[in-house]
C-alpha cells in the first residue's frame, strides 16, 4: 500500500484548509459580504456630534450603576416587580398546562395528520409573532394592564414548549411506549405510562426556562402598556433618573441570575 | 419503597405518607400562588374591556383587512435599515463576544479567581436585558436612530453569544490542543490551531442563529425610535392605520420566515 496522499504532500507546504471547500463559492460569498458591509455603512447616518454630546449622560449613566437608588422611587418600582412578577407565575402556569395537549398534538408520531396540521399551525403563528407585537394587538384589544401582557406570555409560552416538547415526544423511546399498549392500556393510560415518564424531565427544565425568558419578556412588555417594570423603566430613561433606572435593571439582573441559578439547579435534579 | 399493612395484606403504595403530604402541600402552595397571581392580575383589569373585546377584535379586523398594499413602497428603506441593524450587530457582537468567551471559559482563561467572574458578569448582565430596552437607553444616550439600533442588538447579542461560544471551547478536545503544544507552539499558536479549528462551526452555527433572532428583534426596535421598519409601525399605529399596520406585520412575518429559512440552510450546510 503507497502512501499517496502523504507522497503528494512531501515537499509542499501546509496550509490551513479553507472553511468553505468550493474556491468560487468562497471567493463569491466573501465578495458579497463586503459589499454587502460597505453598503451598510454607507447608508447609517451616525450623527457623531450627537453621539459625542451624549457621551456625558453615557457616563452619568454607568456611574449611576455604582449609586442605584432603590429608595426615592420605591413603591412605583415594588408595584411594578410584583406585576412583572405575577404575570409571569400566571402566564408561565397557563402557557405551560395548554402547551402539554397542543405539544402532544404537535408530535408526529402520537397524533393524526388534522390534529398535527392544526397543532403545527398554532405553534408555527405563535412563535412567528414577537411578544411585543402580539402585546400591541391585545393591548387594543383588551385594554392596558397586566391582563394582556399576562395573555401574551402565554400565547408566547405555547409556542416555544409546545415546539420542544413535540420535538422530545417524536425523539423518545419508541419500544416502552409500545410495550404500554401491549398491556392493553386505553390511550390517556398510553400517554400516561408509555410518554410522559419519558419527557417529563425535558418538561420540567423546559418550564423552568421559561419561566426564566417570561420574566425577561415581562420586563418590555410594559413599555406598550401590558403591565410589569417596563412601564417604570421607560419613565425613569424619559425623565433622565438614571439612578432608578439603574436600580431596576440591577433588580431585573439579579431575579434573572436567581431563576437561572434555580433552574440550573431543578433541571441538574430532573434529569 | 413504602409497603403498609393493610387487612392483613400487604399494600405498595408508590410514597410514604410523609412524602405524599409533604408533595400535596407543595401542590397546595404552588395553586395558593397562582390563584393570588390571578388575583392581581384581575384586580387591575378593567372587566368591561375584557367583554367588550371580542367586537372590539372584530372592528379592528375589519379595519386592517385588507391590507393597503401600495404603502409597501415606503417600506423598502426601513427593510433595509432593519436588515443593517441585525447584520451590523451581530459582526459587532461577534467581535466582542470571542474575547469574553475565551475569559469565560474554564479552560482558556487566564484567570479562574478574578477574570472568568468578569467575563461571566458580563454575559448575564447584557443578555438578562432585552434589546428593547438597551435601545431605550441608548436613544437616552447617543439619539435615535439606526446607530442606537445596531449598538443595542450588539450589546444584547455578546452574552448569548459569547454563553454558546464559551460552553462550545470547554467542550472542545483536550487531545489535540495537547498534540498542538506538544509541538512547541506558542499560547497563541495553540489558541490558532489547537482551539479555533474545534470551535469555528459551532461559532459560524452561533453568528447565524443569532442573526436570525436579531432580525426579529430589530423589526420591533424601531417602536422605541431605534430604526428599521418599527418606526413605521409605531407611526400607522399612532394614527390607527390599521391596513398600513396590517401591511407591516406581513411584511415582518415575512422577513422573519426567510431569515429562519436562511438560517436553518446555513447551519444545516455547516454542521
Amino acid at each position: 500500500m503507497s502512501h499517496r496522499e502523504l507522497d503528494d504532500m512531501l515537499g509542499r507546504g501546509w496550509r490551513k484548509p479553507a472553511f468553505v471547500k468550493n474556491a468560487t463559492l468562497r471567493w463569491t460569498l466573501t465578495i458579497g459580504f463586503v459589499a454587502y458591509l460597505i453598503a451598510a455603512f454607507m447608508t447609517i447616518e451616525v450623527s457623531w456630534s450627537r453621539v459625542y454630546e451624549g457621551l456625558d449622560r453615557g457616563l452619568a449613566f454607568v456611574l449611576a450603576f455604582t449609586t442605584p437608588d432603590f429608595v426615592s422611587r420605591w413603591s412605583d418600582i415594588w408595584a411594578g416587580l410584583l406585576e412583572s412578577i405575577v404575570m409571569t407565575i400566571a402566564a408561565s402556569v397557563v402557557g405551560v398546562l395548554i402547551s402539554i395537549p397542543i405539544g402532544l398534538g404537535a408530535a408526529r408520531n402520537i397524533s393524526p395528520a388534522p390534529v398535527y396540521a392544526v397543532c403545527r399551525g398554532i405553534v408555527a403563528v405563535s412563535r412567528a409573532l414577537q411578544e411585543i407585537i402580539v402585546a400591541i394587538l391585545l393591548v387594543a384589544i383588551f385594554g392596558f394592564g397586566p391582563l394582556a401582557g399576562f395573555l401574551t406570555l402565554s400565547f408566547a409560552t405555547i409556542g416555544f414548549l409546545s415546539k420542544l416538547l413535540a420535538e422530545d415526544i417524536e425523539a423518545m423511546d419508541k419500544t416502552q411506549a409500545e410495550a404500554i399498549k401491549a398491556s392493553g392500556a386505553r390511550w390517556t393510560q398510553w400517554i400516561n405510562y408509555g410518554v410522559q415518564p419519558q419527557v417529563m424531565p425535558r418538561l420540567v427544565g423546559l418550564s423552568i426556562y421559561r419561566i426564566d425568558i417570561n420574566f425577561r419578556e415581562s420586563a418590555i412588555l410594559g413599555l406598550v402598556g401590558a403591565g410589569g417594570i417596563g412601564a417604570t423603566l421607560n419613565t425613569a430613561f424619559d425623565r433622565y433618573e438614571y439612578d432608578t433606572a439603574a436600580a431596576i435593571l440591577i433588580l431585573i439582573i439579579g431575579i434573572v441570575m436567581a431563576l437561572e441559578y434555580i433552574s440550573g439547579v431543578v433541571r441538574a435534579r430532573v434529569q | 419503597m413504602p409497603v403498609f399493612e393493610q387487612d392483613n395484606s400487604q399494600v405498595w403504595r408508590r410514597r410514604t405518607t410523609k412524602e405524599a403530604l409533604a408533595r400535596w402541600f407543595g401542590w397546595l402552595l404552588a395553586v395558593a400562588i397562582f390563584v393570588y397571581s390571578w388575583q392581581i392580575i384581575s384586580d387591575s383589569t378593567t372587566w368591561f374591556f375584557v367583554w367588550d373585546a371580542p367586537r372590539i377584535a372584530n372592528d379592528i379586523w375589519t379595519r386592517a383587512t385588507p391590507p393597503r398594499w401600495e404603502y409597501i413602497s415606503q417600506l423598502g428603506g426601513p427593510i433595509w435599515d432593519t436588515l443593517n441593524i441585525a447584520t451590523l450587530g451581530t459582526i459587532i457582537a461577534l467581535f466582542l463576544a470571542v474575547p469574553v468567551a475565551f475569559l469565560a471559559a474554564r479552560n482558556t482563561t487566564p484567570s479562574a479567581l478574578f477574570i472568568r467572574p468578569i467575563a461571566l458578569l458580563i454575559i448575564v448582565s447584557t443578555r438578562s436585558i432585552n434589546s428593547l430596552i438597551w435601545a431605550l437607553l441608548l436613544i437616552a444616550i447617543i439619539g435615535p436612530g439606526v446607530f442606537a439600533g445596531v449598538i443595542a442588538i450588539a450589546i444584547r447579542s455578546i452574552g448569548f453569544c459569547a454563553k454558546l461560544l464559551y460552553e462550545a471551547i470547554e467542550e472542545i478536545d483536550h487531545t489535540q490542543v495537547e498534540a498542538i503544544s506538544a509541538t512547541g507552539a506558542s499560547r497563541w499558536q495553540v489558541m490558532a490551531y489547537g482551539i479555533v479549528p474545534q470551535i469555528l462551526p459551532a461559532f459560524a452555527g452561533i453568528a447565524v442563529f443569532r442573526w436570525d433572532i436579531n432580525i426579529r428583534e430589530s423589526t420591533v426596535l424601531g417602536l422605541v425610535g431605534a430604526g428599521g421598519i418599527g418606526l413605521q409601525l409605531s407611526a400607522s399605529l399612532n394614527v390607527l392605520a390599521w391596513p398600513q399596520v396590517s401591511l407591516i406585520l406581513l411584511v415582518i412575518l415575512v422577513a422573519v420566515v426567510i431569515s429562519e429559512w436562511v438560517s436553518a440552510k446555513v447551519r444545516g450546510a455547516i454542521i
